[in-house]
C-alpha cells in the first residue's frame, strides 16, 4: 500500500501519463474527427503503424525530426484518402474497409521496412525526440517534471485538442463537418457538398493518427518493428465513444487511461506474485468496462456508418 | 458519374468479382516486387511453386488452408448477420488452449474418437462464450461488437501467454513458454502420410456443409440472413432479433474456436502465444473474398494459404520480403469491397 502511494506521489508517474497519452491524443482527436463528420475510421491502427514507419525511415535517412513528422502525417492522409475514396466516394462498409486499410497500411509498412533497411540482431536506430528544456519552468520542483519536461510533439499534441474542439464547435468548417455526420442532407440542402466534407475530415483526421503513431518511433522508442502499435488505435476508438465524441472529454479520456498504464508499470515492479500479462491485460479490460458504462448515454452521431449517395435516402 | 441500385443482384458479376480482385491485387504488387528489384512474373512463378511445386508444398498450403476454412467461415456466418465478429484470432486461441489444457490428460481414460469430439466441442464452447460476451453487451448495453472484439484478442493473446508461462507450462520445453502437449493417442491422423497435412480439413469441410444446409434450409438460417439483410424489416417480420443474433454469435465463435482445436489436435500438438500467424484477421479476408458464402470460403481460404506458403518459398528464393503476402492479402481485400459494389450498384453518367 505504502509502495501505491509512493509511485502515486512521484513526479515520474505523472510525467509518464502525459508521455504515454500523447499518441493516444493524437490517436483519439483523428477517430473523432473522423466519426463526427459520419465516417467510422477503423485503419486508425494500420495508420498509426504506417505513421510510425515513415516517420522514423525519414529520420534513418537523413531528415530531421520534424520533417518525418510532416512526412509521417501525409503518409497517414494517403491512407485517409483511400478510405475516404472507399467509403465516402464509394459507400462501401466503413467496418470491411477500415480493418482492410489497417491491414493493408501495416503490411505496406513492413514490407518497405523490410525492403529498405539492413536489421541486424536488432533493429536500427534514430536519435530521437529528447525532452525539452524551459529555462526556469523546467527547474521547477514536481511541476518542472510533470509539465516543462515533456517532448515537443506531446504540446503539440496538447494545442491539437483545443484547435480541434475550437475548429469543431466555434467555425462554420466545424459546424459543416458536425452537421455532415448529423444529417448530410441537410448539409446538401445547404449547398455545401457532403462528400467533401466527410473526404477532408477523414483525410485530417488520419494526418492526426498517423502523428500519433510517428511519436511512438519518434519519442517513446528509437526504433521500428512489427506490431508496435499493439491495439492503441483500438483503445483510441473504444476512447471515442467514452468520451461522447467531445474533444474535451477525448483528452480526459486519454490521460485517464495512460494514467492507469503508467500506475500498472510501476505497480508491476514492486508486486511479487502477479503474473505481468494481468498488468498489460489491464488497460484492454478497462475499455470495455468503460464502453459498457457509458454506451446507454452515449450521443452517437446520427449518421455515424451511413454512407451518403445523393439521390438516394 | 453516379451510382444506380440495380433491381437484381447481378450474379455473373459475383462470381467474376473474387477473381478480378485478386488479379488487381497481383497486378498492383506487381511494382512492390519490382521495387525489391525481383521480375514480379519470377516472383509468382516461384510462389505458384512454392505453394503446388511438390507432395511436400501442396500438403502444406492445405494443412495452413484448413484453419482459413474455419476463421472464414466464422467471419461470413457474423458478417451475413451484421455481426461484426473480428474476435476470431482470440476465439482460436481459447480453442486451442482449451484444447491443449484438457487434451493432455484429463480424457486419457476414454475412446480416441470420442474424447477428440469432445475436446473439439469443448472448444467450440469456448469460443463461443467468448463471442457471447461482446454480443450480450451490444444487445444489453448498446456497446459497438466491433471494438469490444478487437479488444478481447489482445486480452486473450495475454491470457494464453500467463497460462503457457504458469498453469499450463510444459516442464519438459527447456523453458520456452509452451503448453503440456496434447496426449499422443488424440493427434488427429495425417490425411497425406509423412507430411502435416491432418484430417482437420475434413472437419473443416464438414463445418462448410453443416453450415450452408443451416443458412439454406433452417429457419435459423433465414432469420439470420435476413437479419443482416434488413433488420428493421426482420424485426417486423418478426424474426427474434436478440435469440438469433446470440445465436449467429455463438456459431461464428464456436467455429473459431474449433479452428484453435484443429491447429493443436493437428500440425502444433500444443499451444503457444504465435500459434496462430493471423488466421483469426484473414479470416475476415477470406469471408470477404467468398462474398460471405459458405461454399466461396473453401476456394478464398485456399487462395489466402497459396499465398502465405508461396511468399515464405518464394522470399527465400528471391529475397523479396515474405510480408509481400500480407500486402497482397489485404489489397484483395479492399479490390473486392469495391468489385461487391458493382454486383448491386451500376455506375450512370
Amino acid at each position: 500500500m505504502s509502495e501505491a502511494i509512493e509511485i502515486l506521489t512521484s513526479a515520474s508517474l505523472w510525467a509518464a501519463v502525459l508521455r504515454i497519452a500523447t499518441p493516444l491524443i493524437f490517436g483519439v482527436l483523428g477517430a473523432l474527427l473522423c466519426e463526427r463528420a459520419g465516417v467510422l475510421n477503423l485503419g486508425i491502427e494500420g495508420i498509426m503503424t504506417a505513421g510510425a514507419m515513415v516517420g522514423w525511415l525519414a529520420v534513418y535517412w537523413g531528415a530531421d525530426l520534424w520533417t518525418g513528422l510532416l512526412l509521417a502525417v501525409m503518409a497517414g492522409m494517403l491512407a485517409g484518402l483511400l478510405h475516404g475514396l472507399l467509403t465516402v466516394t464509394l459507400g462501401l462498409s466503413q467496418h470491411v474497409s477500415g480493418l482492410g486499410i489497417t491491414l493493408f497500411a501495416s503490411a505496406l509498412s513492413y514490407y518497405l521496412y523490410r525492403l529498405w533497411v539492413e536489421v541486424g540482431d536488432l533493429p536500427p536506430t534514430i536519435t530521437a525526440f529528447t525532452p525539452l528544456h524551459i529555462p526556469a519552468l523546467s527547474d521547477l520542483p514536481f511541476v518542472g517534471e510533470v509539465l516543462f519536461s515533456q517532448m515537443a510533439p506531446t504540446y503539440l499534441a496538447l494545442v491539437s485538442v483545443g484547435v480541434v474542439a475550437w475548429v469543431l464547435a466555434r467555425t462554420p468548417l466545424g459546424l459543416a463537418l458536425r452537421m455532415t455526420g448529423e444529417n448530410p442532407h441537410a448539409v446538401e440542402a445547404q449547398g455545401l457538398n457532403p462528400l467533401a466534407l466527410r473526404i477532408g475530415a477523414v483525410v485530417a483526421g488520419s494526418g492526426l493518427m498517423a502523428l500519433g503513431g510517428a511519436f511512438l518511433t519518434m519519442a517513446t522508442f528509437n526504433s521500428f518493428f512489427p506490431s508496435l502499435v499493439q491495439g492503441r488505435g483500438w483503445i483510441c476508438i473504444a476512447l471515442v465513444i467514452f468520451a461522447s465524441w467531445r474533444p474535451g472529454k477525448a483528452l480526459l479520456g486519454a490521460l485517464l487511461f495512460a494514467f492507469f498504464d503508467a500506475f500498472q508499470l510501476r505497480l508491476q515492479t514492486v508486486v511479487d506474485g502477479v503474473p505481468y500479462q494481468l498488468f498489460l491485460m489491464a488497460p484492454f479490460v478497462l475499455s470495455i468496462v468503460a464502453l459498457v458504462l457509458v454506451a446507454r448515454r452515449a450521443r452517437v452521431p446520427e449518421a455515424l456508418m451511413q454512407p451518403y449517395r445523393r439521390g438516394e435516402r | 458519374m453516379r451510382f444506380e441500385r440495380r433491381a437484381d443482384v447481378s450474379v455473373p458479376a459475383l462470381l467474376v468479382a473474387p477473381f478480378a480482385a485478386i488479379l488487381v491485387s497481383l497486378a498492383l504488387c506487381a511494382g512492390l516486387i519490382v521495387a525489391a528489384g525481383v521480375s514480379p512474373l519470377t516472383a509468382y512463378a516461384e510462389m505458384l511453386r512454392g505453394a503446388y511445386g511438390s507432395r511436400l508444398a501442396v500438403t502444406e498450403t492445405f494443412t495452413r488452408a484448413s484453419p482459413l476454412i474455419l476463421t472464414g467461415l466464422a467471419a461470413a456466418v457474423a458478417f451475413r448477420a451484421r455481426l461484426w465478429n473480428i474476435g476470431g484470432e482470440g476465439q482460436l486461441y481459447m480453442g486451442a488452449l482449451v484444447t491443449a489444457g484438457l487434451g493432455h490428460s484429463m480424457l486419457s481414460g476414454l475412446p480416441a474418437p470420442l474424447a477428440v469430439a469432445l475436446l473439439m466441442t469443448a472448444s467450440m464452447a469456448a469460443g463461443a462464450a467468448l463471442l457471447a460476451g461482446p454480443a450480450l453487451l451490444r444487445l444489453r448495453f448498446g456497446v459497438d461488437e466491433v471494438v469490444t472484439t478487437l479488444l478481447m484478442n489482445f486480452i486473450v493473446i495475454l491470457f494464453v501467454g500467463l497460462m503457457v508461462e504458469g498453469p499450463l507450462k510444459d516442464p519438459m520445453a527447456f523453458g520456452w513458454p509452451q503448453s503440456v502437449p496434447v496426449a499422443a493417442g488424440l493427434r488427429l491422423p495425417d490425411l497425406v502420410p509423412r507430411s502435416r497435412l491432418h484430417v482437420g480439413l475434413l472437419v473443416a469441410l464438414l463445418a462448410v456443409a453443416v453450415v450452408w444446409v443451416v443458412q439454406m434450409r433452417t429457419v435459423f438460417g433465414a432469420e439470420s440472413r435476413a437479419a443482416g439483410l434488413n433488420p428493421r424489416a426482420a424485426a417486423f417480420a418478426g424474426v427474434p432479433m436478440g435469440r438469433t443474433l446470440m445465436l449467429v454469435a455463438c456459431l461464428s465463435g464456436g467455429l473459431a474456436g474449433l479452428a484453435g482445436s484443429i491447429e493443436v489436435l493437428g500440425p502444433t500438438g500444443y499451444v503457444t502465444t504465435n500459434l496462430s500467424p493471423g488466421f483469426g484477421y484473414a479470416g475476415i479476408v477470406v469471408a470477404m473474398l467468398a462474398a460471405l458464402h459458405p461454399v466461396g470460403v473453401v476456394g478464398a481460404a485456399v487462395f489466402v494459404a497459396t499465398v502465405f506458403v508461396g511468399a515464405d518459398a518464394m522470399s527465400r528464393a528471391t529475397g523479396v520480403p515474405s510480408f509481400i503476402a500480407d500486402v497482397i492479402m489485404s489489397v484483395s481485400l479492399l479490390a473486392m469491397l469495391t468489385a461487391l459494389l458493382f454486383t448491386t450498384y451500376r455506375v450512370r453518367r
